[in-house]
């Protein structure tokens, strides 16, 4: 169950480009599965909260369970979040939204994340490595300095592909160019059952082409502007057909993040608004709120 | 004339409480006023999302009506949050006379349902193909209509822009026309970046729409008023009451704090107010006319 809280930031650290806060919301944590993320308030003029992956949770001795955010400082309010320091209050609700859906049987697992959005999978692959999956991952940016959590990355899965616009390190590209290639497979000794996608809507719909192309199940993390983060405002709808090709809606924050790839109405996702409306919009404004 | 009862003076804005269902996690439903987002005959949501963006201390809201009907609310909805105990007053919104009529008749008499609220504060009716109910005469029409349809003692409300303006004037005409009470301070009128019309909501407005109601229940005071926008603090809260509000709505700080409610229900009253429905306090003496 979500609960709404006033957290304390024990930590502000320096991860490349972003900032990462650990916070200590008691009753966050208990219920975080991969993929459930945090709305946080910001400032006290700017209405819209934020939704924070959390990176991770860890269980620690005076403040109970506390958990990580990531921020990437781009607009009015990650800029502010991004300047917390430890002792200020958060306002905050979670552990809210539909996690990632695990496989029931140890089959191998592709995981492609996109800058900050990349937060949600670490904890994903963690789980996947306790259930006996075989975990590759992409971890792809603009440049290096927003790469998030390679070395972890590297712990944790068979093998890792890091990918930069720039070609700062590794493979030069966009994680969109080179997912093809990973979803056909094998990568590591074995083509993957399963995909799991977190970035820009151009990732996210390269990787459930690919994964309908190969007949390969595909969860994407899909995450517009959220200005509740509790599905009372209906902003962050995404357009999805049923099993039948129905057509409907759902609220990313509420029957999502984690959607099924095939259940995404992608040619109507990009036609929806200016600027695409989902992912990592990297102009402050161009879905109604700057970051 | 038909009374208004609420169990508490703090009641869930139209439209902002989702179906009830998503405010479960955080809030006891059991004798908490919610109104129902409005409705509207048939199932309004082919159409792209809502658009919210961000302005100083406000949100600004293009929804066109969006809902899934009338048939889709009595049905599903509706038996949900009587199960949970919350005492609902459906919001109702058309592009006739006729429609609004109808809707009346559909929602009137459904078990459960302890009020009728008009929407007549649409802020782009036009462009959202809705009833356009400036002048206070239509306004006035709106709510004949719907007064008609529903048994005698179920309270009517109807809810104006926070236009300070033409509100009394409004007010007015609606109460003439049979309206239980008003509820001032709908959405402003404004637009998104790209010029969109739609509506302003949040503690920018509240100045707004507590000078509309200082003003409606200065020139009648015999006409229960409830007081709607940027209601976020217990100070706002003795704000609205103090100009003469028997209740307020609460709707874009529960979009930033799901629990709010309680907060300012405790601080609308020394002690917590009384949430069971079949104990309803009496927010004010102007309640029952
Ligand atoms: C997300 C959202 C949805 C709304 N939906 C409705 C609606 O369906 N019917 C209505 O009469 N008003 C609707 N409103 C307006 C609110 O009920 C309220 O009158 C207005 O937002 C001002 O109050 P506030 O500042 O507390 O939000 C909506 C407002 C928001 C922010």
């Amino acid at each position: 169950m979500p609960v709404h809280v006033v957290a304390e930031v024990l930590a502000n650290r320096r991860a490349g480009a972003h900032r990462v806060l650990t916070l200590a919301a008691p009753g966050v944590a208990e219920g975080f599965r991969p993929g459930m993320f945090v709305a946080v308030t910001v400032g006290p003029a700017q209405l819209a909260r934020r939704p924070m992956w959390v990176h991770r949770v860890r269980g620690s001795g005076t403040h109970g369970a506390t958990l990580e955010v990531v921020v990437e400082p781009r607009g009015t309010g990650s800029r502010w979040l991004g300047d917390r320091a430890p002792g200020d209050r958060l306002p905050l609700t979670g552990p809210l939204g539909r996690a990632f859906a695990l496989p029931r049987e140890p089959v191998a697992c592709l995981l492609v994340g996109e800058g900050v959005a990349a937060a949600p999978l670490l904890a994903l692959a963690e789980r996947l490595r306790e259930r006996s999956c075989a975990v590759t991952m992409v971890v792809a940016a603009d440049d290096e300095a927003h790469l998030l959590a390679t070395l972890e990355a590297r712990r944790l899965a068979r093998a890792v592909t890091v990918v930069t616009a720039d070609g700062s390190v590794g493979t030069r590209g966009r994680a969109e160019h080179v997912v093809a290639d990973l979803v056909a497979g094998p990568v590591a000794g074995s083509a993957p059952a399963v995909v799991y996608a977190s970035g820009s809507p151009a990732l996210l719909r390269a990787v459930a082409r690919a994964a309908e192309a190969h007949d390969v199940s595909a969860q994407v993390a899909v995450a517009p502007a959220m200005p509740c983060g509790t599905g009372l405002c209906g902003a962050c709808e995404v357009p999805v057909q049923d099993a039948a090709g129905q057509p409907s809606w759902a609220r990313a924050c509420h029957e999502g993040p984690a959607l099924r790839a095939d259940r995404v109405n992608w040619g109507a996702l990009a036609d929806r608004r200016p600027g695409g409306g989902t992912g990592a919009a990297r102009v402050a404004g161009a879905d109604g709120v700057d970051w | 004339m038909t009374a208004l009862r609420l169990p508490s003076p703090v009641v869930v804005a139209a439209g902002c409480g989702g179906s009830g269902r998503e405010l479960a996690p955080y809030l006891d439903l059991d004798g908490l006023p919610l109104v129902s987002r409005s409705l509207t005959l048939d199932a309004r949501g082919d159409g792209p999302g809502p658009r919210l963006e961000e302005a100083p201390s406000g949100l600004v809201h293009l929804a066109g009506a969006r809902n899934r009907g009338v048939a889709a609310f009595l049905a599903d909805d509706l038996p949900w949050l009587v199960r949970a105990g919350a005492w609902v007053h459906v919001s109702l919104v058309g592009a006739t006379l006729g429609e609004y009529a109808e809707l009346a008749r559909r929602v009137g008499r459904a078990p459960g349902v302890r009020g009728v609220e008009v929407n007549l504060a649409v802020p782009d009716p036009r462009g959202s193909g809705l009833f356009d109910a400036r002048e206070p005469f239509h306004a006035a029409s709106v709510v004949s209509a719907v007064r008609r349809e529903v048994p005698r003692d179920l309270p009517v409300l109807a809810k104006l822009r926070p236009d300070v303006s033409r509100v009394v004037e409004s007010a007015r005409a609606v109460a003439d026309a049979g309206a239980t009470g008003v509820v001032v301070g709908g959405p402003v009128p404004a637009a998104l970046a790209d010029g969109t019309p739609a509506g302003l909501c949040g503690p920018a407005v509240r100045p707004v729409a507590l000078r509309c109601v200082h003003e409606v229940c200065r020139a009648l005071p015999d006409v229960p008023v409830v007081g709607s926008g940027g209601i976020a603090e217990p100070a706002d809260v003795r704000a609205f009451r103090a100009a003469g509000a028997v209740a307020v709505q609460v709707g874009t700080a529960l979009l930033h704090d799901p629990t709010v409610l309680d907060r300012l229900g405790r601080g609308a009253d020394p002690q917590r107010p009384v949430r069971r429905p079949d104990h309803p306090h009496t927010p004010h003496p102007q309640e029952e006319p």
